[in-house]
């Protein structure tokens, strides 16, 4: 991250696209940015908080960060607010009609798309909101144009008075690339909140009579696009084909055809078709090479501009040169390169949950409890659907655990008639979106067992406050919810509220045990924070002593990463059953003393490590 | 160097050992040179013990920021099996700078995969070459095995296309900023790594080279 003094202006500094999008923010005088953390979106808010003179926060959702950036922008403030895509599926309701109405102060959107799938559960594409909401789209290739773009965004979101998202993808968000800084230009509000209900009051009659104006604006946003610098030709000698392209798919097409024409797009929605017509009569075949729908294409092949696409390169996952070579071969009928070296078969790495997560006690628990449907939800506890425990059924969205866990309760058939639905659910994604739908459940009488995992943090995205932290975003102490108090008042009867350490496997075991089989909505909230925090403390670590280890394999099924197999034996025990017996150790270097591994260990053979033993992370 | 003059070196390992601060170190080399830059990582849930590699790309000017199957320059792997994983992104006959440590990820101790059982061996069967050395030893003896991914760049020293001075400054410098009390265990640990290297590469020309 960016240190908190700012580098001079000129400086020349290596900066991801989300570090390169902060500094342009704040050099625009913006005053007030919000998000909700996300992949691959999160260091843009992290960054901004470093800076001077802007208010930054964290807020609960994606929605409520854009409607405070409204509220900035409608009181002639500059805005901005930052996403990944799915947080567009929230904030979209707030967009939507905030395209009628417009701002004063400029309000810039940053949406940070998944194209290849990184770290997320769909693969969107976040383009189309500009089609839909009728506001511009500029995509940036690397960080200097994401730089660049986020400052130009500004003055063009406060001269149409619409807001502008700023098209991001993961390979713009954490590329790194030089970037020349400039300095900030404070902009003082003096106008302030201008009473215009007509305006600010979006009732039907006043949203029809809004309308026709946006319609208006769309004819200036095309105007503006067919004579953009962003949209700008860039001429080769090779005009077998030209390529329309944006994002990191103009570098790839660049790096690929570095002699053939290239339209690219910078300002790209609205697409300036007379732009891309003339261009097209310049050379023999058109390809549009975007990122991830056929959306430009679509537009000019109804504007019957002749044109490849989609039917020559794939609708999912990044346009890198070693898609877009064999394709245009291909294209062209010249030979198709040869298919280089072919990886090696290696184990996969999953993502894992880390030494000593709380989470490890709660779904080494479920995986030893029968006769449950398990409905999950997106965050760290995502991984609980993975080995060893299996112990996660459904995961679509953020909150989404309530309610398919009551859809799962009142849908159920026969063959479900004895099974105990379980939602699990992290503080985060419950104050995000959860809470709506546990209050569904009261009210409608469902019969679920909530797991409301509270680790004080956003832990996936990398440790950041919520509001169930107590902290805020400059780490400042900040109000911090009481969950139980909460979830009772949402109508959960005290009685079936329990508030359980994790690391207490008996207590916890007990506790699912009980609740999941009285027929009403109980609440089960864990409470020791995140590893990856500050209030988390390292305690003791543990090593097993060899020849206690009778090979039973009950601490591996805990799936600390921690504890690794050192071999296994075949064993045919007292019943005549062959069992495969698993020897341990501890990776004691890397073990935190959270003492899951010790209480399913029957022989004893795990015990604090001796103080000042070689510490090794390395095994032969 | 591709046709372009740019140099493409691919450092890859798991999350937690440092190999997108290596890369980001030898990125400000490379700047402090004069060249364009870019540096991209394929880091998924790098936070959650999964695989991370991390591309650079330098020289007088860069474009796509990722390296494609066959054109990287170099191979930093910080665990051997990852060496195996990537080495098809070499060039044909490239060079693989190999820690031989084995992290063993929970899918393979719960006993659904393998940890193959000669890393380096199946890399040079497929006509790369390999200097490997305990990368994790040497930061040990040096007293703290953070100092490994210095370890590996000072591993890297003689493989670039510029002076080894210019690395070794560029982390003397980020260490001077944060951890003044660091600069000369780093300087240590570079040199160590630079040293295991060099009789790493030694060793393997001594060896007779395989039928191919």
């Amino acid at each position: 991250m960016a240190s908190v003094m700012p580098a001079p202006s000129k400086s020349r500094l290596l900066l991801s696209g989300n570090e390169a999008v902060a500094r342009a923010v704040w050099e625009a005088g913006c005053h007030v940015a919000a998000a909700y953390p996300g992949t691959p979106s999160t260091e843009m808010l992290e960054v901004i908080s470093t800076y001077p003179d802007i208010y930054a926060e964290w807020s609960v959702n994606e929605k409520v960060s854009l409607e405070v950036a409204i509220g900035a922008a409608f009181a002639g403030s500059r805005a901005f607010c930052a996403m990944k895509h799915v947080g567009m599926n929230v904030a979209s309701d707030a967009l939507m009609t905030l395209t009628l109405t417009g701002v004063i102060g400029g309000l810039v959107i940053a949406i940070a798309d998944d194209v290849g799938l990184s770290s997320s559960q769909n693969e969107q594409d976040s383009r189309f909101w500009g089609r839909f909401a009728h506001v511009p789209v500029f995509e940036p290739s690397d960080s200097q144009e994401a730089y660049e773009m986020t400052k130009l965004a500004f003055d063009f979101s406060e001269k149409h008075q619409v807001p502008v998202i700023l098209r991001m993808t993961t390979r713009i968000n954490h590329v790194k690339g030089l970037v020349t800084v400039g300095e900030r230009i404070a902009r003082p509000n003096t106008g302030g909140f201008k009473k215009d209900p007509a305006r600010w009051v979006m009732t039907p009659a006043g949203a029809g009579k809004r309308i026709p104006l946006m319609f208006e604006r769309d004819g200036a946003l095309k105007a503006e696009s067919e004579q953009s610098p962003l949209n700008v030709v860039e001429s080769g000698r090779d005009a077998r084909v030209g390529f329309v392209t944006s994002g990191p798919a103009y570098m790839h097409v660049k790096e690929s055809f570095p002699d053939a024409p290239v339209l690219k797009l910078g300002l790209s929605c609205p697409v300036p078709v007379e732009k891309v017509r003339a261009f097209a009569a310049t050379v023999d075949k058109l390809v549009v090479v975007e990122e991830v729908e056929p959306l430009v294409e679509t537009e000019l092949k109804a504007a019957g501009i002749a044109c490849h696409g989609k039917d020559i390169l794939p609708k999912q996952g990044e346009l890198a040169p070693n898609v877009l070579k064999p394709a245009i071969a291909k294209l062209l009928g010249e030979p198709v390169p040869e298919n280089l070296a072919q990886p090696a078969p290696v184990f996969p790495r999953p993502p894992t949950m880390c030494v000593a997560c709380p989470h490890l006690g709660v779904y080494y628990t479920l995986s030893q409890i029968k006769n449950l449907t398990i409905s999950g939800d997106i965050g760290c506890y995502t991984l609980g659907a993975g080995h060893p425990w299996n112990a996660l059924d459904t995961t679509i969205s953020m909150g989404a655990a309530m309610g398919i866990a009551l859809g799962l309760d009142k849908g159920r058939g026969e063959a479900d008639k004895d099974k105990r639905i379980l939602a699990v659910i992290g503080d985060s994604t419950f104050l995000h979106m959860g809470m709506q739908g546990l209050l569904d459940i009261v009210y409608n009488r469902g019969n679920v067992t909530v797991l409301l995992l509270d680790n004080r943090a956003v832990g996936m995205t990398g440790g950041q406050p919520d509001p169930g932290s107590g902290r805020n975003i400059y780490g400042e102490p900040a109000p911090r919810v009481d969950f139980a108090k909460l979830v009772e008042a949402l109508g959960v009867k005290k009685e079936r509220i329990h508030v359980v350490d994790p690391y207490q496997l008996p207590v916890l075991f007990k506790t699912i045990r009980e609740e999941i089989k009285i027929p009403e909505v109980s609440v089960i909230i864990t409470d020791r924070p995140c590893v990856l925090i500050d209030d988390y403390k390292k305690q003791k670590p543990y090593e097993v002593i060899d020849e206690k280890c009778t090979g039973c394999g009950n601490c591996v099924e805990v799936g600390c990463p921690a504890i690794h197999v050192t071999r296994r034996e075949k064993a045919i025990k007292p019943s005549g059953k062959e069992v495969e017996l698993q020897f341990v150790r501890i990776e004691t270097a890397v073990c935190t003393g959270c003492g899951l591994c010790v209480q399913p260990c029957a022989p004893e053979a795990i015990v604090h490590a001796e103080p000042r033993r070689p510490m090794r992370l390395v095994k032969h | 160097m591709s046709e372009q003059n740019v140099t493409n070196i691919l450092v890859v390992g798991i999350g937690g050992q440092g190999v997108m601060t290596a890369t980001e170190i030898l990125a400000q080399a490379a700047i402090a040179l004069g060249h364009d830059v870019k540096k991209t990582e394929v880091a998924g849930m790098a936070q959650r013990g999964g695989v991370v590699s991390s591309h650079l790309r330098f020289g007088p000017k860069v474009l796509s920021p990722q390296i494609m199957p066959g054109t990287a320059d170099l191979l930093v792997a910080f665990e051997a099996a990852e060496g195996l994983r990537w080495c098809h992104m070499l060039k044909p006959g490239g060079l693989v700078l190999l820690n031989t440590a084995h992290i063993v990820p929970p899918v393979v101790d719960i006993g659904l995969y393998q940890y193959p059982d000669d890393p380096i061996g199946e890399i040079k069967a497929r006509g790369y070459q390999v200097h490997a050395f305990d990368a994790m030893a040497i930061a040990l003896e040096l007293g703290d095995v953070r100092l490994g991914n210095t370890v590996m760049l000072g591993a890297m020293a003689d493989h670039l296309p510029f002076p080894a001075e210019a690395l070794l400054d560029a982390i003397l410098q980020r260490f001077a900023a944060k951890k003044p009390q660091m600069v000369e265990l780093n300087r240590k640990a570079f040199e160590a790594g630079r040293a295991a290297e060099k009789s790493a590469s030694r060793a393997e020309s001594a060896e007779p080279v395989p039928a191919q």
